[in-house]
């Protein structure tokens, strides 16, 4: 038998069906693989009692005839969802010790539909990062390695540890969230799947908050219809998160195989970045191709805010962690630092809690937001923000079914390779991810093919808001063309 | 615009945060070099567009005015680094 952990989590689920092998052997043979992988730090806390009790009674429900759709399937969990009594610190050292008395929505439906929580996986802090270098815990090194090479690469970030620990076969598929490209960039740079769906369409409750109106919450995993499956289980309607989308979900699987006939996919001229590299463009080109090999007709398309996104994004993104983060006050969870009186209190906290990045971020967004700056930063930045959206409004008015467009302007860079650039280098890691996010629309990242190094690079379908279907679709066929994404040896075992 | 190292102290303690006289040049620079990449979004005509308040045309849903939750104060209070009685404990804040 080939090992359990080379398996896509499609596989897994019929090998289970088939009483092939037991949920408690799968499981095993993942935390087998988790120990030879510290070296990697994909998982802040590894969970193993926990999985094999979960395991335990995956294989009583599979023997009652009472499975689940995810019954026995191992996963990882990014540490930004509340786990119930399972350390959650969102890779913060101001979250120190949180062990949460409830459980988020989109992980009470994973483990409602019969999976297994292997672990936290590890993300840069607050999931404000590109690289997983921000993380509390120390950043998360790549499986992948450029030809030839030892150097030790970044994941991506911000969901580094689930994209890491879905290519290095560490579980079956993760959670991971979104709020400017944390689950498609770390997805490209490790050849995986990874997409965030419309906003609203997983609930947000019990998700460590970043930046409200752009978090989302989405899966990475090894394959398109892997991703498919999970996200069936994550999605859904709650009445505790107010801006989840009263809708029924799909059965994204059954679009997997739809197939791209007759569909319209548009090219975006303005994605053409100056000074992209030829590989890039290549692959970008190759994807359009592969499209209009499967039946889809291609056309080219306008988004002309398509460049403001990006400075829109730290204006809009920063102003709502400043908000949301105020409530790491050292009084109601995690760190304290003592002082004089209670405004010394929280300034010594917060100061010794939040890492650099994170620090950063607040000023900005306490900036923008305080008074006489207001009008000229905020608002003016959701005024281009709703410009960006009618452009992707006029596009699909025009009669296109989805956008293709590259994931990443390169592939994986090297650890510490960026650290000291200026924060905006780091930032447009996401020029490609971050409009998704300010229209509220899906995105998935799927891989396409390995650059010259050797490394993966992934194309990026944008699709209608609440049409998640159509990515699988056409993702399935860019994932058909380019050939399942073979990957990396275990290096590090 | 730009912020000088007074205007990087007033944020710092409008975001309680600490800052060292180490950090604040340090911050200053790294606040700039945002506020001038930003700066780009002065060149979009915005005359009589709407600031986006959402991103998905959805009516925000109500539900009725009634306790639906609570009655456990320990559960609240378990992850306090200080607490007495289910209370959440402060410095003095009253003189």
């Amino acid at each position: 038998m080939t090992d359990l952990t080379d398996l896509s989590l499609a596989e897994a689920r019929e090998g289970l069906k088939g009483r092939r092998f037991s949920a408690t052997e799968l499981t095993r043979a993942h935390l087998a693989a988790m120990e030879k992988a510290e070296a990697l730090n994909a998982y802040v806390l590894a969970t193993p009692d926990k999985a094999l009790a979960m395991a335990a009674e995956s294989d009583r429900r599979i023997a009652a005839g009472e499975a689940g759709p995810l019954e026995g399937i191992p996963l990882g969990v990014k540490d930004l969802f509340a786990t119930e009594g399972v350390r959650t610190t969102a890779c913060s050292a101001i979250l120190d010790n949180f062990h949460p008395p409830y459980e988020s929505t989109v992980t009470h439906q994973l483990w409602r539909d019969g999976a297994v929580m292997l672990g936290k996986l590890n993300n840069d802090e607050f999931a404000m990062g590109s690289s997983n270098e921000t993380s509390a815990f120390g950043p998360v090194v790549n499986p992948w390695r450029r030809k030839g090479s030892n150097v030790k690469l970044v994941p991506g970030g911000s969901s580094g540890g689930s994209a890491a620990a879905v290519a290095a076969r560490l579980c079956l598929g993760a959670t991971a969230t979104d709020t400017g490209g944390s689950i498609r960039q770390p997805a490209a740079f490790t050849g995986t799947v990874g997409i965030k769906p419309t906003y609203g369409r997983c609930s947000r409750w019990g998700i460590v908050a970043f930046a409200s109106s752009l978090d989302q919450a989405g899966p990475i995993a090894k394959t398109v219809r892997d991703s498919a499956i999970l996200l069936r289980s994550m999605a859904g309607h709650d009445p505790k998160d107010t801006t989840s989308a009263d809708l029924p979900v799909p059965d994204f699987e059954a679009a997997v195989t739809r197939g791209v006939k007759g569909l319209r996919i548009g090219i975006p001229k303005e994605y053409r970045l100056d000074g992209m590299p030829a590989e890039i463009e290549a692959l970008w080109q190759k994807g359009a191709e592969w499209l209009k090999a499967a039946g889809a007709e291609i056309v080219e398309v306008s988004l002309p805010h398509t460049r403001y996104a990006l400075p829109a994004y730290y204006i809009v993104a920063p102003a709502e962690a400043s908000s949301n983060l105020a409530r790491y006050d050292g009084v109601r969870y995690g760190l304290r630092v003592p002082g004089k009186d209670i405004v010394e209190m929280y300034e010594k906290t917060r100061a010794a809690g939040f890492g650099r990045e994170v620090k950063r971020r607040i000023m900005i967004g306490t900036y923008v937001l305080s008074a006489g700056y207001y009008d000229a930063y905020y608002l003016r930045a959701q005024k281009v923000r709703t410009l960006i959206k009618r452009d992707f409004e006029q596009a699909y008015a025009s009669g296109v079914d989805a956008i293709l467009a590259p994931a990443t302007p390169s592939s994986a860079f090297g650890l510490g390779e960026k650290a000291d650039a200026s924060p905006v280098e780091m930032y447009l890691n996401d020029v490609f991810t971050v409009t998704v996010n300010m229209a509220g629309l899906p995105g998935i990242a799927v891989p396409a093919g390995l650059d010259a190094q050797g490394l993966p690079l992934g194309l990026q379908l944008i699709g209608r808001p609440f049409d998640e279907e159509t990515l699988f679709a056409a993702g399935q066929v860019i994932e058909d063309a380019a050939g399942r994404m073979a990957l990396p040896e275990a290096w590090w075992a | 615009m730009s912020v000088d190292e007074k205007t990087v102290r007033r944020i710092a303690h409008l975001a309680r945060i600490a800052v060292t006289d180490a950090e604040v040049p340090h911050l200053q620079g790294e606040l700039n070099a945002i506020l001038a990449f930003v700066e780009q979004l002065g060149e979009v005509d915005v005359e009589g567009v709407e600031p986006m308040t959402s991103v998905t045309p959805m009516v925000m849903k109500k539900r009725a005015d009634a306790v639906t939750d609570g009655g456990y104060p320990e559960k609240i209070v378990a992850n306090a680094p200080m607490s007495e009685d289910n209370f959440f404990m402060v410095p003095k804040v009253v003189e």
